[in-house]
């Protein structure tokens, strides 16, 4: 066990595998993106209440709950980067960032959209809106620190304190809505017991959330590489060619 | 099913396919910096390893 650690932790060896992984989660996650897309926009019947606009849902709730799942495995590799004192783990983290940021602003802004013909307002300076903005300007500091710092052991660590203590705002995120009166409607999917949309239109939604996955697991494993690259550029396996 | 009805989208049209542009927008830019990212590293690694 803890020779594999060690020899995953080893940076030629999760280069190459992060290589040889890769395609396995681009090329489904482009089909399983596709298929939800389809399903979503043309299939799907439309809602009773919200008519055509609900589609919009598709896109918004998996960007939403990618931007909280990114944040968690950021926090929970920079931990492991700070705690054990494994450089692969802060590349991890540092490689989380972008992507997150990325699915982030897609919920902010496919939200918005979304609010704009059902609330009225483009937005709202609700409990679920701000928390989710602050979840940004999190992503966004957290990238902004890193690149203050020009030796990449102070910025791993100074950024590490960062996206811990930040994790605090993900439960916030998710029971915002129960916690403070919103404009934004409580989940309507997690609730496993008794889910309030009909199955037909969960499908698509189900599929897309597995399709983001598998795309941030492609995002990851090619950024997490570039990561790897330029922190080993004096590394001598890079030396010798890779 | 008719083409034109579908691209209405009941009405929102504009919602909805801003809402799915963005998206396909933001993940194929995420795709696209992520390669280069890449393969700018794996340039510099070339050439260091290949000093002349």
């Amino acid at each position: 066990m803890w020779l594999w650690i060690h020899k995953f932790g080893s940076p030629p060896h999760a280069y190459r595998l992060l290589g040889k992984m890769a395609p396995w989660f681009g090329w489904p996650a482009l089909a399983l993106i596709l298929l939800a897309t389809w399903w979503g926009l043309v299939k799907a019947p439309a809602d009773y209440q919200q008519g055509d606009a609900f589609r919009i849902l598709y896109v918004h709730a998996p960007s939403a709950w990618m931007s909280m799942f990114i944040y968690v495995v950021m926090a929970v590799a920079a931990a492991i980067g700070m705690i054990w004192r494994i450089k692969l783990a802060h590349a991890a983290a540092a490689a989380c960032a972008p992507i997150g940021a990325s699915f982030t602003f897609l919920a902010l802004a496919t939200g918005s959209i979304w609010g704009k013909p059902m609330w009225g307002t483009w937005w709202v300076w609700d409990a679920r809106l701000t928390s989710e903005l602050i979840l940004l300007f999190l992503y966004l500091g957290y990238m902004a620190l890193r690149s203050s710092f020009d030796d990449p052991q102070r910025a791993d660590r100074a950024s590490a304190v960062l996206a811990i203590v930040g994790v605090i705002n993900v439960p916030i995120i998710h029971y915002s809505v129960e916690w403070w009166t919103t404009l934004h409607q409580p989940a309507s999917v997690t609730k496993l017991d008794k889910p309030s949309i009909a199955l037909e239109m969960l499908w698509p939604l189900f599929i897309m959330i597995v399709g983001f996955q598998l795309y941030f697991g492609w995002a990851i494993s090619r950024r997490l590489r570039g990561e790897i690259l330029r922190r080993e550029r004096n590394a001598r396996w890079l030396q010798e060619g890779a | 099913m008719d083409l034109q009805e579908f691209l209405r989208m009941g009405g929102y049209a504009v919602y909805v396919w801003t809402a799915y542009g963005l998206t396909a927008l933001v993940l194929l830019l995420n795709w696209v910096s992520a390669r280069r990212r890449e393969s700018l590293e794996q340039e510099s690694a070339r050439r260091r390893s290949r000093p002349d």
